[in-house]
């Protein structure tokens, strides 16, 4: 039974468009310091970059918080069941209208594949950028605390990851129209509200 | 109807909600509005410069100075007759000893400066003294029997003259003129020590600049940054002694205790000590911009705060000796200047590169530098380095510093391999100025400083660098971050760290485009193909 269901929280709707701002400003900012082209000039977009940096791990810290407060951090948890299904639909099912192999419910609104990847980005990518981040901002060779001489490494991996996560706000951005209708993933994310699958209990808990 | 708890509760969300929005936003506020970008007016606290330069008694009354002078060195007894320690001081200092203590490759001591160096402007003072020593703070220095125990021969004149009156003769081993005398149209007259030796005082910059601006035979020929118009500099050229600004004087930084005058230049020091430095007055975080305050802990002031050298008249970039010795058709000397008058030819010296407005090398330096010594071999496949600003991005005390590389071509033995110093001014004609005779000169030269000449002679390249610290523009002028931080950087030949802004990683960003690409196309062909079979 489908039923329309208030399927993300003001908070996590808040978080989400947040950190998509500041990740695309991150990166259109973190280019320019990269040197791959010059719009804002060096010094100012080593402040703003640096503000959004702040911004950004400020709103991780609520993040982390919520998730653990509501329990939300168990849709992260990885699962196998269904993924190879999941697949098969990408690559052969979508275009034969096939349905999605799994269902969005409130209490498993991420599918396999969005499990893992979502995962990956919490506690690979995103720590990565925020440690390499972090070292790059306060390393003043020599009187660093953190004993590294020299940015190479550390700058090499932090734009190495602003490449990962530019690639997957691409991926993402084209996902969000394999919903049931190209809008409706997106208009949930804006509004909360979504069309989706419940069984009975799910309609009983909401 | 809401119950009474549930507004509450939903107020409380809200406010929860509106906390979580606002404070990231604040976080990053605070950072932006305490990273003060460096235009904002705020002054680095500059630390009060204070001359003690009023004269503690009025020579004019001292009646010993109104006694008749006919020598020079008489004045300076009369001056050491009061100033009775002072000549201890003069003598041990490295304005009179031209010499300092350098520690050679190979670990041993010696003495090194501008008596025994190799430069490649006239690369050697010996067997050319009455020349290069009219530049000594001394009198009579006209070959290498000049005796340095003697305080007679102390001129305290040079330095200490307020009357602008005292001149050395340019060829006379660092003595005035007893009479009248004519050098290359200008008139050196007997000076008038009365006059002088009652008119005395702290070094004006006019004292320091009658040999430091003039350095190598002309106007900052040498140095680039220090030069005769340094006595009427504006603010724009010079921010400390601009007479329309702060109007310093040169001892106001070159602190001088006894006589021992701090600051030195690397073309001939090579030790970290004795160094005027920007921080004695500035601090080491003179920016109102704490990422710019950073920056003093790899980066000079001067690199930023020197963006140009040079800025009025042009310093010499080049020497070319292997030249000289071209004649006129009638057989006169040959002189060619360029628009600017600057001398690009002269018979006697051979070819010249000038440069006005010329931004600087940009090196590593820790304060030690490595000389080029007589004796030392040289490999003719490579440019000579006569001194080597030591440093590098791994060694906790060095810095990034403006330098002008002069470059050379200078005389050398073909056979041993060793730069040669030659006699080039002197009145026979094995003084290369007088016969033009390569061979005899290097004969000379060599003999002087007691090393051999096989008798074959070449040009080989050599270069120098001078480490850049006059010339402060006005902050406006400073360096830019971008001047440093983009691809096309003035730090380009400093390749042994990361610079943010100039240097990525080819691989990885290749890797990360090529991933870009991948995935804009994996969605594109997908979506197509969606659009297509629906």
């Amino acid at each position: 039974m489908k039923k329309k269901t208030y399927i993300y929280r003001g908070f996590e709707r808040f978080w989400h468009w947040n950190q998509a701002l500041l990740i695309l400003f991150l990166a259109f900012t973190g280019f320019e310091i990269h040197g791959s082209y010059s719009i804002i000039g060096f010094e100012n977009v080593i402040r703003v970059h640096n503000m959004a940096a702040w911004a950004l791990l400020v709103l991780i810290v609520f993040a982390i918080f919520w998730h653990f407060v509501t329990g939300e951090w168990r849709q992260y948890i990885p699962t196998t069941k269904l993924i190879k299904a999941e697949i098969s639909y990408y690559i052969t099912g979508i275009f034969k209208g096939a349905p999605h192999p799994t269902h969005k419910t409130i209490y498993n609104k991420f599918s396999p594949l969005q499990r893992i990847i979502y995962l990956g980005l919490k506690l690979l990518v995103i720590p990565v950028q925020v440690f390499t981040g972090l070292i790059y901002l306060f390393y003043v060779y020599p009187n660093n605390p953190v004993h590294v001489i020299g940015l190479d490494v550390i700058a090499t991996i932090h734009s190495f990851g602003a490449y990962i996560l530019l690639s997957f706000v691409i991926a993402h951005v084209y996902l969000v129209t394999t919903g049931s209708t190209p809008l409706s993933n997106l208009k949930a994310m804006i509004t909360g509200w979504e069309i989706v699958e419940v069984d009975d209990e799910d309609g009983q808990k909401k | 109807m809401l119950t009474d708890k549930e507004t509450q509760q939903n107020f409380l969300k809200l406010l929860a909600l509106f906390v979580a929005i606002v404070i990231p936003w604040i976080a990053g506020g605070i950072y932006y509005f305490n990273t003060v970008p460096y235009y904002v007016e705020n002054q680095a606290t500059i630390v009060e410069h204070k001359t003690n330069t009023i004269s503690h008694a009025d020579h004019s009354l001292f009646e010993l100075l109104q006694q008749p002078f006919e020598t020079p060195q008489q004045v300076t007894g009369a001056c050491l007759s009061c100033h009775n320690n002072t000549d201890q001081e003069i003598m041990s200092s490295s304005h009179w000893k031209w010499e300092r203590d350098y520690v050679t490759d190979s670990g041993d001591t010696i003495q090194l400066g501008k008596k025994n160096i190799i430069n490649n402007f006239c690369i050697g003072i010996s067997s050319n003294e009455p020349r290069c020593t009219s530049c000594h703070i001394g009198y009579g220095w006209k070959d290498n029997s000049f005796d340095f125990n003697d305080n007679k021969n102390i001129d305290c004149l040079v330095c200490h003259d307020q009357t602008g009156t005292y001149k050395k003769f340019p060829t006379g081993a660092g003595l005035p003129v007893a009479q009248k005398k004519e050098f290359k149209g200008k008139i050196f007259d007997k000076p008038d020590y009365n006059l002088i030796a009652q008119n005395v005082g702290a070094p004006k910059r006019e004292n320091c600049g009658v040999c430091h601006f003039v350095g190598g035979g002309g106007n900052n020929v040498k140095h680039g940054d220090l030069a005769n118009e340094i006595n009427q500099v504006t603010r724009d050229v010079d921010v400390h002694m601009g007479i329309n600004g702060v109007n310093m004087s040169c001892v106001d930084c070159h602190k001088t205790d006894r006589h021992n005058i701090s600051g030195s230049l690397y073309s001939v020091a090579s030790t970290n000590e004795n160094r005027v430095r920007c921080e004695q007055c500035h601090s080491d975080h003179p920016h109102s911009n704490t990422i710019l305050n950073r920056h003093t802990k790899k980066v000079a002031c001067q690199t930023c705060h020197i963006p140009r050298f040079a800025k009025i008249s042009a310093t010499k970039m080049n020497w070319d000796w292997s030249t000289a010795g071209k004649f006129n058709a009638d057989s006169s000397k040959m002189v060619l200047k360029d628009s600017l008058g600057n001398m690009t030819y002269a018979t006697i010296k051979g070819s010249f590169v000038w440069e006005r407005n010329v931004v600087p090398e940009y090196h590593w330096f820790n304060g030690n530098a490595r000389h080029h010594l007589l004796e030392d071999k040289i490999d003719t496949s490579n440019v000579i380095q006569l001194n080597t600003l030591l440093g590098s991005y791994s060694d906790k005390n060095s810095k990034i510093v403006p330098v002008k590389k002069h470059a050379g071509r200078q005389i050398y033995d073909a056979v041993n391999n060793t730069l040669i110093v030659p006699r080039l001014f002197g009145k026979d004609s094995t003084a290369y100025w007088k016969g033009f005779d390569w061979d005899k000169a290097a004969q000379a030269g060599m003999e002087s400083v007691d090393l051999p000449y096989s008798g074959e002679y070449g040009f080989v390249s050599t270069e120098m660098y001078w480490p850049i610290n006059h010339m402060v523009s006005p902050k406006e002028e400073s360096l830019q971050c971008a001047d440093c931080h983009s691809r096309d950087s003035y730090l380009k030949n400093l390749n042994d760290f990361y610079l943010p802004g100039r240097d990525h990683n080819n691989f990885f960003d290749n890797l990360g485009i090529i991933l870009l690409i991948i995935s804009f196309l994996g969605v594109l062909t997908h979506g197509l193909i969606r659009l297509i079979k629906n």
